[in-house]
């Protein structure tokens, strides 16, 4: 089987960790090798949360620099500095909402424009899906759903051996029995965002 | 790259784990997840999940810890299982305390695991040397999780040596459901020999996930009796002679074992030229080991293979690099598992039949001079390679125009591996196809060039954090002195970071009391160190009792915030555990302990008053000799995880003329600069009011809802 290797990084508190733990359930449920390795450090203090989800028969947990297949970013300047973990084949998938970390907020350093970020990251990796999942979560009902909404544009690009009900399947049994309906919205909203934003750019 | 000193210095790492303190399983009815008796269900577990799932399935009976990342999440699983079974468990005062604790179960014939991160088994290293000398009668592992790159740790040391100095048996899993079956295997190997094993895992594999299989949970014996036995327990000196003799025995029997282990294995596709009988424990893509006798003749040169040996996340690196490269018809893989002692005899056949061999290892050559002196004893001079030598060795100058195979190149044009740092699959698969001569064209990264700075996200002492109020009212009450600030490990080191600046040396656990008295004695300059509640447990009293007593003179400030708040929200001994609904415990009162130690002044302050506590402080810092002040506040964080803390809100109202001492001298997370002008996040700020006491407009006031 393929080696697909996925990489998904958030800002502490934005669901990566769900995210990942909803990918692997799905996997098992079809019957994909996975191995999966997270750095959460400082998640509670504001840090960085990165997760690898490698799927296929390959035995490694991480990924190294330039060799993740997807990058799906929950923050867009996280994205862009995760950059490098890409190659120019890489699909990247990325929320636009910001997260401006403490150091921005109180002028310590600048954070980039987000049509900026767009760009950077486009010129480097093409097949670029970006739009506001943070708008989309709300729309699903609470934006706690953005992780949901990003792993329905996951979905959508058919990038990893995952389908859509099994990924389905994974939500009900890993998330909150209160949540699953708004979750289950989350995962179509981003599908269709991801949808729409690939038919906009065959258009261009 | 103040990111990554910030997370260098603030060891023993903040987990996820926050997210399901203690409390959260009490509440619960269901079985906890690792408890089910399902046999062969497949489960996602965490390493540590998968640890603690495979001492649950050895029937481990009592366990013992100081949390430290990257081990905290196996001892928070264990703690939470031992509140709905009959395991015992206990955060126990420091890793020395929870080694003797254990030492003393494994001796009374319970089966017991011990767990620390890797700088922990330095504090139990004194009880672990002598604990081998005595041994066990009921299987006893050892967990030591090493942190290569430090991704919550003050080093990288390599614990594998602290089985070599001990004469330990040491297992270390490559993958996590290995983990879990080496736990297993660890307390059936402690048993056979009588003799703790450790068990060492690095942060790759505690914090990756897979699915784990399921096995049959054995029952748990729970109460042992201690069979006196003074001339085997009792290590004075005529005993201990005797004892080293039965240690020296029992590595020899773990010698003996390390060679059929499975743990030890040779991967391998295809065969050497004459059909392959030479070496035991060959692993066929995947097949169980299988034993074969021993071929002392060396395999024909022209058969011979690429060779590498590899232990614990090497391992899967090499395993994938191979099989990127093409490579796996020429080259066989020995992994070594059970890696003290060393399988010397399937170390020598493996070599014999290679051309070259490459020891892939991060951190120290253990196996790598372990192999070289092997090789050594069996005659086989091959290239062996493993770490590059800028270290060690100058290159060597060849007199003859020959160049010997052995001979060291110089350092930059050596396509060997580092001592520093952790490993990744693409180096492994580079430096595997230089070492072999085989073509190969790393995929390229995109340019990074042209991409702005982008803000760090820095780790930040939390919105409403006692620390930040107390860094400042010491600077403030300081003003004016050449201070030196000591600091210890825990969110407080945080404070080493502008604007706070209240951390000048951090050395280890407890260490801020003890560099206290050799600052005060060896310059003029003030003193004030700073402790948490925890770590003053842990190993901070040893270091004021030496202050008293020798008459030091400095402040020390033990930042009591009720909780060991850095690896997640676990108990000591000055936790009032009442407050998580855990019945059965004490609580130790810290002034009350500073008191009894002799220390003639002591003050306790609450630090969100901020006036009140920089008149205090000040009071202290004049004091002369040893003078504590006890700054006592509840970690945020943990308060509003046990709704003991509802956040009211402040905001920066029209009077803010823009001095910005807010932002400037205790710099929250939950300010920020909109439209040139101050705001607080709402969502963020629980209201502690230190920033509102400082604005010098009074500006800041309790958000009206």
């Amino acid at each position: 089987m393929d080696t697909k290797r996925l990489i998904i990084v958030a800002v502490g508190g934005q669901g990566n960790l769900l995210a990942s733990k909803v990918l692997g359930e799905a996997a098992l449920l079809s019957g994909v090798p996975v191995h999966m390795s997270e750095i959460h450090g400082m998640a509670q203090r504001g840090g960085v949360v990165e997760s690898a989800i490698v799927f296929g028969d390959a035995k490694s947990t991480i990924i190294s620099d330039g060799e993740a297949d997807i990058l799906v970013g929950f923050e867009p300047a996280e994205t862009l500095r995760a950059i490098n973990r890409c190659n120019a084949n890489t699909k990247v998938i990325t929320s636009l909402s910001p997260v401006p970390p403490f150091t921005a907020a109180i002028g310590i350093g600048v954070y980039p424009q987000i049509d900026n970020i767009v760009s950077l990251i486009r010129e480097r990796t093409p097949s670029l899906v970006a739009f506001d999942a943070l708008k989309l979560a709300k729309e699903a009902g609470s934006p706690m759903t953005l992780n949901i909404v990003l792993v329905g544009a996951l979905i959508q690009s058919k990038e990893i051996p995952l389908t859509r009900e099994n990924v389905e399947e994974a939500i009900r049994l890993r998330t909150k029995a209160s949540f699953i309906d708004m979750n289950m919205n989350a995962l179509k909203l981003g599908f269709e965002a991801a949808e729409a934003c690939c038919t906009w750019r065959q258009r261009q | 790259m103040v990111n990554r000193l910030a997370a260098e210095l603030a060891a023993r790492g903040v987990e996820q784990t926050i997210l399901r303190t203690i409390k959260i399983r009490t509440w619960k009815k269901s079985m906890h997840k690792l408890l089910s008796d399902k046999i062969g269900h497949q489960i996602m577990l965490l390493g540590n999940e998968a640890i603690a799932r495979g001492a649950i399935e050895a029937g481990v009976a009592f366990a013992t810890t100081y949390p430290g990342t990257p081990s905290s999440e196996l001892s928070l699983n264990l703690f939470q299982i031992s509140q709905e079974s009959d395991l015992y468990f206990e955060y126990s005062t420091n890793e020395k305390v929870a080694m003797e604790v254990a030492a003393a179960a494994a001796n009374s014939g319970l089966r017991t695991m011990c767990i620390m991160k890797h700088v922990g088994l330095n504090v139990a290293a004194d009880p672990l040397m002598t604990l081998a000398y005595i041994g066990v009668n009921a299987g006893m592992v050892i967990l030591t999780a090493d942190d290569p790159a430090m991704f919550s740790s003050q080093n990288e040391q390599d614990n594998r040596y602290y089985a070599k100095l001990a004469g330990l048996p040491m297992l270390e899993p490559s993958s996590v459901s290995e983990a879990k079956e080496m736990t297993i295997a660890a307390f059936e190997l402690s048993e056979a020999l009588q003799e703790p094993v450790i068990l060492r895992t690095t942060t790759r594999i505690n914090h990756s996930s897979a699915f784990v299989k399921t096995g049959k949970i054995l029952e748990r014996k729970t109460k042992g009796r201690f069979t006196k036995a003074p001339m085997s327990y009792v290590t004075v000196p005529a005993v201990s002679r005797k004892l080293h003799v039965k240690l020296l025995a029992n590595l020899k029997k773990a010698a003996e074992l390390s060679e059929i282990s499975t743990h030890n294995f040779i991967t391998e596709k295809g065969s050497n030229c004459n059909s392959g009988s030479h070496s035991i424990n060959v692993k066929s893509s995947g097949e169980n080991a299988k034993t074969a006798k021993i071929d002392n003749s060396f395999t024909n040169k022209e058969c011979r293979k690429f060779g590498i040996i590899c232990n614990g996340v090497s391992y899967p690196y090499a395993a994938d690099a191979i099989k990127d490269l093409g490579i796996e018809e020429s080259t066989k893989i020995l992994r070594i598992g059970f890696s003290n002692p060393m399988p010397g005899n399937l170390i020598k056949s493996f070599v014999k039949e290679c051309e070259k061999v490459l020891v892939i290892e991060e951190g120290e050559p253990f196996m790598e001079e372990a192999v070289k002196a092997f090789a050594q004893e069996a005659g086989v001079v091959i290239p062996i390679k493993g770490k590059n030598s800028e270290e060690v060795a100058p290159p060597c100058v060849s007199s003859s125009s020959e160049q010997t195979e052995g001979c060291l190149l110089p350092a930059e044009q050596e396509p060997l591996f580092s001592r520093l740092y952790e490993f990744d699959p693409a180096m492994v698969r580079q430096k595997i196809a230089a070492f072999f001569g085989i073509d190969y064209t790393p995929v390229k990264s995109v340019d990074t060039k042209g991409i702005p700075d982008i803000p760090q996200r820095p780790p930040n002492l939390c919105s409403g954090c006692s620390h930040r109020a107390t860094f400042y009212e010491i600077k403030k009450a300081a003003e004016g002195m050449d201070v030196i600030y000591p600091s210890d490990i825990g969110c407080y080191t945080l404070g080493f970071l502008p604007p706070l600046s209240t951390g000048d040396f951090v050395l280890c656990m407890g260490a801020s009391v003890s560099s206290a008295c050799g600052f005060s004695k060896a310059t003029d300059q003030k003193v004030v160190s700073f402790i948490g509640d925890s770590t003053f447990f842990h190993s901070g009293i040893t270091g004021l009792v030496n202050a008293v007593f020798n008459n030091h003179n400095f402040t020390l400030v033990i930042l009591d915030n009720g909780i060991t708040a850095m690896t997640g929200h676990q108990p000591n001994p000055g936790v009032d555990m009442t407050s998580m609904n855990l019945e059965g415990y004490k609580q130790i009162s810290i002034e009350n302990l500073v008191k009894s130690l002799g220390v003639e002044h002591i003050t306790v302050i609450k630090p969100f008053k901020v006036r009140k506590s920089i008149e205090a402080i000040k009071e202290a810092l004049a004091f002369k000799g040893v003078s504590v002040i006890i700054s006592q506040e509840p970690c945020a964080l943990f308060a509003k995880s046990i709704k003991i803390l509802k956040p009211r809100p402040f905001h920066v109202t029209a009077k803010c003329v823009d001095h910005r001492d807010c932002i400037n001298q205790i710099a929250c997370p939950s300010f920020y600069i909109d439209n040139g002008r101050v705001k607080i996040d709402a969502d963020t700020c629980v209201g502690c009011a230190v920033c509102a006491q400082i604005c010098p407009d009074n500006a800041i006031m309790p958000l009206k809802k």
